[in-house]
């Protein structure tokens, strides 16, 4: 579903992607994990076309993703740092992104209800708190029902109930057929949601196994053990 | 983008600085005409404003405001929406509020109370520089990431424009007295939006007789109605060329 081809992306001198070839299908749930700054958010800033990579092309369904727009309506993209317009409420948020996307689908209001978002629809974005301005982006990225939802650290800062709630809605969510991609540094929580696991290493990637094959290599039973394995033997 | 336009709009009109500007503005000029027995003296003081304030507010208010949006672009870029969707919204969003402000504040008074066709040049003047001066600090954005930095090229610029280059041209003219420096002069003020609006209007005044040889040069060139239009398509160049640069970077750029 989403494929990338050989990408490269340099900041200045600093190569952030380094030749990163990757591909994606529907009905996965794939961790994207790696020490901090090895490149996972601008992967996936370059799959949502906000970062342009330098070299390579990213195939979104068969089709370069620079030839359109269109292909972002079947994304929910919860960031790991949700920015919005600080003077907005969270009504307005709400109604603007519902506005931009037009959808004539009825939204999904699970998050909506469980987060009970219905409390802050008037408070202004600027006087949320971290924890609750992720409830926010997570409501929003569920709210299309997209095929695709790419989740940056997206239990980080919410407090273990919603962390709950929203783990329950990313495996019903790859249950219909979603292909969910996900980083986190929780490597305990990704255990029952996950199928596969990038890891990735100074933009490189260095793996990209289902949970089976990453516990049989490492010789691990879980997922946590595993990557810390891995990070291990990366430093030697 | 009109769905785009439409946040936009409702964003710069919460802001209500636009609106305290418009005000302003309307005050200074009834006051300048009820003041002012000659209409054309009224007429003077408001040329100052229209070409020292006006593009001051456009190009400070705008630059602030498009650095301010930062969240909102990156929100609106993960959503299916075209990149320069996005930013000609922005642009046509500040252009209008700025520009309705003008003619609610400047452009009325002066159709009320100066001849039509002065009132009309000035009117025009005024709108384009307000849009001139908002493309560039469209241009002065996409020049760097940091906001200091960006508001303090946009303030450049209009120090350039306003006060440092007709210092620049002044010198040139002394140094240069003794050639026939009236075409060059001519063509160096086409490179200023300030000054080709300054030019427009003070020949509209009458009097531009006071400005010597020069003035009946510039008459010459700027009086016929090809140099009216040879003058309003340069204006209209100052607003495009500046505003597609940062198109162009905009849609390249990392969010």
């Amino acid at each position: 579903m989403i494929e990338a081809k050989n990408i490269s992306k340099r900041f200045g001198k600093f190569l952030a992607l380094d030749n990163l070839g990757l591909k994606l299908e529907s009905g996965e749930c794939v961790a994207l994990i790696g020490p901090n700054g090895c490149g996972k958010t601008t992967f996936i800033k370059a799959v949502l076309g906000m970062v342009l990579p330098s070299e390579g092309q990213i195939l979104f369904d068969g089709k370069d993703i620079r030839g359109g727009n269109e292909y972002r309506r079947r994304i929910g993209y919860m960031p790991q740092i949700g920015r919005y317009p600080e003077n907005m409420t969270v009504r307005q948020v709400i109604e603007m992104i519902k506005g931009i996307r037009g959808n004539s689908q009825e939204p999904d209001d699970e998050l909506y209800r469980h987060f009970e978002i219905e409390k802050i629809l008037t408070k202004k974005m600027r006087t949320l708190s971290g924890g609750t301005t992720q409830k926010v982006s997570a409501t929003l990225a569920f709210m299309f029902r997209p095929d695709v939802l790419i989740l940056d650290e997206p239990t980080a800062g919410l407090d273990p109930l919603a962390a709950e709630i929203l783990k329950e809605k990313i495996i019903q969510a790859r249950q219909r057929g979603c292909l969910v991609l996900i980083t986190s540094h929780l490597l305990s929580e990704l255990e029952e949601m996950v199928s596969q696991v990038v890891f990735m290493q100074e933009g490189r990637m260095l793996l990209h196994k289902t949970v089976a094959e990453l516990k049989q290599a490492t010789g691990q039973h879980t997922i946590a053990k595993s990557v810390i394995h891995l990070l291990k033997e990366g430093r030697q | 983008m009109i769905r785009v336009l439409k946040y936009v709009a409702l964003d710069i009109l919460k802001n209500k600085i636009i609106i305290a500007y418009a005000v302003i503005l309307a005050l200074f000029s009834w006051s300048t005409f009820s003041l002012e027995d000659n209409a054309d003296k009224g007429i003077l003081s408001l040329l100052s404003i229209i070409l020292m304030t006006v593009p001051l507010m456009s190009v400070l208010f705008s630059t602030i405001y498009i650095y301010n949006s930062s969240e909102f672009i990156e929100l609106l870029a993960s959503h299916p929406v075209k990149r320069s969707a996005i930013w000609k919204a922005i642009f046509a969003g500040l252009a209008g509020s700025l520009v309705l402000a003008f003619l609610f504040g400047v452009g009325l008074p002066l159709l009320l109370f100066a001849g039509t066709g002065t009132a009309l040049i000035m009117i025009a003047a005024g709108s384009l520089l307000s849009v001139i001066f908002l493309s560039l600090a469209f241009l002065s954005n996409m020049l760097t990431r940091d906001k200091a930095r960006g508001i303090g090229i946009a303030l450049m610029l209009w120090l350039y424009f306003v006060l440092l280059f007709d210092g620049i041209v002044l010198f040139l003219f002394f140094q240069f007295s003794e050639y026939p420096v009236e075409k060059p002069a001519v063509i160096l003020s086409g490179l200023n939006p300030v000054d080709l609006c300054r030019i427009l209007i003070l020949l509209r005044l009458d009097v531009s007789a006071m400005m010597g040889y020069t003035g009946a040069v510039f008459k010459q060139s700027f009086g016929t109605s090809w140099g009216l239009m040879i003058s309003f398509l340069l204006l209209g160049l100052w607003v495009i060329i500046p505003f597609l640069i940062s198109l162009v970077r905009f849609k390249r750029k990392d969010l």
